[in-house]
C-alpha cells in the first residue's frame, strides 16, 4: 500500500520533471524560491492592485475638500479615524490623492518603459542584425543621446513638448531608448557568432531568418530584465520632472512627485505630507527594482542547475 | 566521376597587423557517391577549416579560399551566396561537434527541424511536423511526437546529436560532413552515433566526410582516410592500408598513442614528443619534422611532395624517410 503511494508520487514527480517548459518556465521556478523576488513582486503586486482599483479603494474623491475639518489659517490636520493619512493643505483626503497617484505613476512607468524598450528594440534589432554600416550609424547616434545626462535630456525634452503627461512619458521614452538599443545589439551581436546560428546557416536558413527566428529571441532576456529596472527609474524619473513641475498642466490630478513638490514647503508644520509620497516612490521602485534583479539571476545560465 | 573534388584547396586567414595564417594548403581529395572519407588529424590541423570551407560557411572578410572544390560539378567557391545557401541542407548538409551548443536553446526541436523541410521541401506546417516525427523516430528518438515540443535542454547529450542528425538528413542531402560528431559524448553514446550515422549513410548512399581526431572512428566507418598535418594530406590510403601498413611516421605515431586491447600488458604507450604547435612552415621543409623520430637532413631542406608511394599500391605519402614495411612488420610482431 505504502510502496504503491511512494512509486506513485515518485512517478508524478518524474512527470512534473519532464513537464518542465522552455528557459522562462525554468526561470521562473527559480524565482519563486527567491525571498527579493516574493518581497518585489508583493510590492510590485500592491502597486498595481492599488492602482487598477483605485476608484474602489480609495474613501473619498481625490480632488474632495472637507474644509471642515481644517480649524483655522495654515492648521494641517493630521491622521485621524476619518480620514487615514490626515488632509493635505487644501482639505483633500490624503489617503485618497495617495492611491489615485499610484494610477499615474503606473501609468507613466509602464508607457515610457514600452516606449523606451521598443524604440530600443528596433534600433538595436536594426543595429544588431543588419551590421556594416547602419550598426556603426545607429551606434554612433545612441553613443551621442547616452552622452547627456539622463535627468537632463528629459526635462529638455517635457520643456520643448509642453507641459503635459504624455510629454513626459515620451522624454522619460526617449532617455531609455539608448540603454535597451545598445543592450539588445550587444547581446545579438553575441548570439550571432553562437553555434546553433552557424547550424542554422549549415542548413541553408536565411539570413533574415536566422536573425529573427533565432538569434533575436536568444538576445531577447537581458532586455526584458532591463525593462522590469527600467520600470522603477521610470516612476522616479516621472517623479522628479513633476517635482520640477512639468507633468500635466492640472494641479488638481493626483501625482506623487508634484505633491512631494506642493507639500515641501509645509516640512516643518506637517512633515508628514511629503513623507507619504515619498515613501510611495521609494517602495514602487524597489518593488521593480527586487523584482528585476532577481529575474536577472533567474535567467542567468550561470545560475543553473 | 566523384561528388565531391577538394583540388589544391588553400585557406589563408588573415588579419590587420597580424601575419597571415595559412591554416590549410594543397589540400586534394575526391569522395564519391556512397563513400565514407574520413580526414584525421590532430587540433588545428585543419580539418574543421576544410570542412567550413566546404559548406561555404567561412567569413567572407579575412578567409582567403584558394583552389576549387567541386560538388557533383558545381564549383563551390565562386558560387553566389543565395545559391550556396539553397544547396546547403539540401544537397550538403553538416553534422556540428558539439550538440549542446548546436541547438537554438529556446525554439522548441520541432520548430528547428521543420525549419529545413518548410525551407527546402515546400511542406506545410502539417506535413513538416508529420514529417519530423518520422525522422526524429528514424535517428532512434522515442516518443518523438512529444519531443517534438521540447526544449533542447531536456533532450540528454546523445538525443541532441541525433536531433541533429535528423536536421542534417531531412532533405536526404548527398554529402554529409561530420566534423567530430562524437567528441562531446559519452563513449557509450559515441557507438549508438557512429552506427546510426553508418547506418543513415548506407541506407541513402549519402557520401560522408568524416573528420575526426580518433583513430577508432576512422577504423569502423571509413573507406579510405586522408591524415592531415599542420593544413597538408601528409598520407591517403585506404582504411586496412593505412591501419595494416602505415608509412608516414605522424601516422605510425596516432596509431601507436591509441591502446589496444591486443597489446600486452603494461607495455607502455608511445606518445608523440611534443605538440603541433612545435613546427616549421612548409616553404622551409617539412612541418612535422620536429617532432619526427625518422627525420632525416632533407626533411628541413625543402617540403617534400605529395606522391604515390613506391613500395604500396593505392597510398600516398608527404616524406621523404618513410617507415620501412618490413621495419613495420618487425614491429607489429
Amino acid at each position: 500500500m505504502s510502496l504503491q503511494v511512494a512509486e506513485s508520487a515518485i512517478q508524478q514527480a518524474e512527470h512534473a520533471d519532464e513537464a518542465g517548459g522552455g528557459l522562462w518556465r525554468e526561470a521562473f521556478r527559480r524565482l519563486v524560491r527567491k525571498p527579493a523576488a516574493i518581497i518585489g513582486a508583493i510590492f510590485v503586486a500592491i502597486f498595481v492592485i492599488v492602482a487598477v482599483f483605485a476608484p474602489l479603494i480609495a474613501p473619498y474623491s481625490p480632488t474632495a475638500t472637507d474644509l471642515s475639518q481644517i480649524k483655522g489659517p495654515g492648521h494641517i490636520p493630521g491622521p485621524s479615524s476619518t480620514h487615514w493619512l490626515g488632509l493635505d493643505d487644501l482639505g483633500r483626503d490624503v489617503f485618497s490623492r495617495m492611491i489615485y497617484g499610484a494610477r499615474q505613476s503606473l501609468v507613466v512607468g509602464v508607457v515610457s518603459m514600452a516606449f523606451g524598450m521598443v524604440g530600443g528594440i528596433i534600433l538595436g534589432l536594426l543595429a544588431g542584425g543588419l551590421g556594416g554600416w547602419v550598426d556603426a550609424t545607429i551606434m554612433r547616434f545612441v553613443d551621442m543621446m547616452l552622452a547627456i545626462p539622463g535627468l537632463l535630456f528629459a526635462i529638455g525634452i517635457a520643456a520643448m513638448l509642453g507641459q503635459s503627461l504624455v510629454s513626459v512619458m515620451i522624454a522619460i521614452g526617449v532617455v531609455n531608448i539608448p540603454v535597451f538599443a545598445r543592450l539588445l545589439r550587444g547581446q545579438m551581436l553575441a548570439q550571432r557568432e553562437a553555434d546553433y546560428a552557424l547550424a542554422a546557416k549549415s542548413l541553408g536558413v536565411k539570413r533574415s531568418r536566422i536573425i529573427l527566428g533565432h538569434v533575436f529571441p536568444n538576445s531577447l532576456s537581458p532586455v526584458i530584465v532591463q525593462g522590469t529596472l527600467t520600470l522603477a527609474t521610470a516612476i522616479i524619473e516621472a517623479a522628479g520632472l513633476a517635482f520640477l513641475g512639468l507633468s500635466g498642466a492640472d494641479p488638481a490630478i493626483p501625482e506623487w512627485g508634484r505633491m512631494l513638490a506642493d507639500t515641501q514647503k509645509f516640512l516643518t508644520s506637517a512633515p508628514q505630507l511629503v513623507f507619504y509620497p515619498g515613501i510611495a516612490i521609494v517602495l514602487s521602485a524597489l518593488g521593480f527594482t527586487l523584482l528585476g534583479e532577481s529575474l536577472r539571476e533567474a535567467l542567468d545560465p550561470k545560475n543553473r542547475r | 566521376m566523384s561528388l565531391l573534388d577538394v583540388r589544391d584547396l588553400s585557406i589563408v586567414f588573415s588579419r590587420r597587423g597580424r601575419r597571415d595564417v595559412r591554416a590549410v594548403d594543397e589540400v586534394t581529395f575526391s569522395v564519391a557517391a556512397g563513400e565514407t572519407v574520413g580526414l584525421v588529424g590532430e587540433s588545428g590541423c585543419g580539418k574543421s577549416v576544410t570542412s567550413l570551407a566546404i559548406m561555404g560557411l567561412l567569413p567572407k572578410r579575412g578567409a582567403a579560399v584558394g583552389g576549387s572544390i567541386k560538388f557533383d560539378g558545381t564549383e563551390l567557391t565562386s558560387l553566389p551566396a543565395d545559391k550556396m545557401r539553397g544547396l546547403r541542407g539540401r544537397d550538403i548538409a553538416m553534422v556540428f561537434q558539439d550538440p549542446m551548443t548546436s541547438l537554438n536553446p529556446v525554439i522548441p526541436i520541432g520548430l528547428q527541424v521543420t525549419e529545413v523541410l518548410r525551407r527546402h521541401r515546400d511542406m506545410d506546417a502539417a506535413a513538416a511536423s508529420k514529417e519530423a516525427a518520422s525522422l526524429l523516430e528514424r535517428v532512434g528518438i522515442p516518443d518523438p511526437a512529444r519531443r517534438l515540443k521540447e526544449y533542447p535542454h531536456q533532450l540528454s547529450g546523445g538525443m541532441r546529436q541525433r536531433a541533429l542528425i535528423a536536421m542534417a538528413l531531412a532533405c536526404k542531402p548527398r554529402l554529409l560532413i561530420a566534423d567530430e560528431p562524437t567528441t562531446a559524448l559519452d563513449v557509450t553514446i559515441q557507438a549508438q552515433i557512429l552506427e546510426l550515422l553508418k547506418e543513415l549513410v548506407v541506407d541513402s548512399g549519402t557520401a560522408l566526410v568524416m573528420i575526426t581526431h580518433d583513430l577508432g572512428v576512422v577504423a569502423g566507418m571509413c573507406d579510405s582516410v586522408h591524415v592531415m598535418y599542420s593544413g597538408r594530406i601528409v598520407e591517403r590510403a585506404s582504411r586496412w592500408e593505412l591501419f595494416e601498413a602505415p608509412r608516414h611516421p605522424y601516422t605510425a605515431g596516432l596509431l601507436a598513442s591509441v591502446p589496444r586491447l591486443d597489446q600486452a600488458r603494461g607495455e607502455k604507450l608511445e606518445p608523440i614528443p611534443g605538440s603541433p604547435r612545435d613546427t616549421i612552415p612548409w616553404t622551409q621543409g617539412c612541418a612535422f619534422a620536429p617532432r619526427c623520430r625518422n627525420r632525416i637532413e632533407s626533411c628541413t631542406q625543402g617540403a617534400p611532395e605529395l606522391v604515390a608511394d613506391k613500395l604500396r599500391p593505392d597510398h600516398d605519402l608527404r616524406c621523404f624517410n618513410p617507415i620501412d614495411v618490413a621495419e613495420q612488420e618487425a614491429v607489429t610482431l
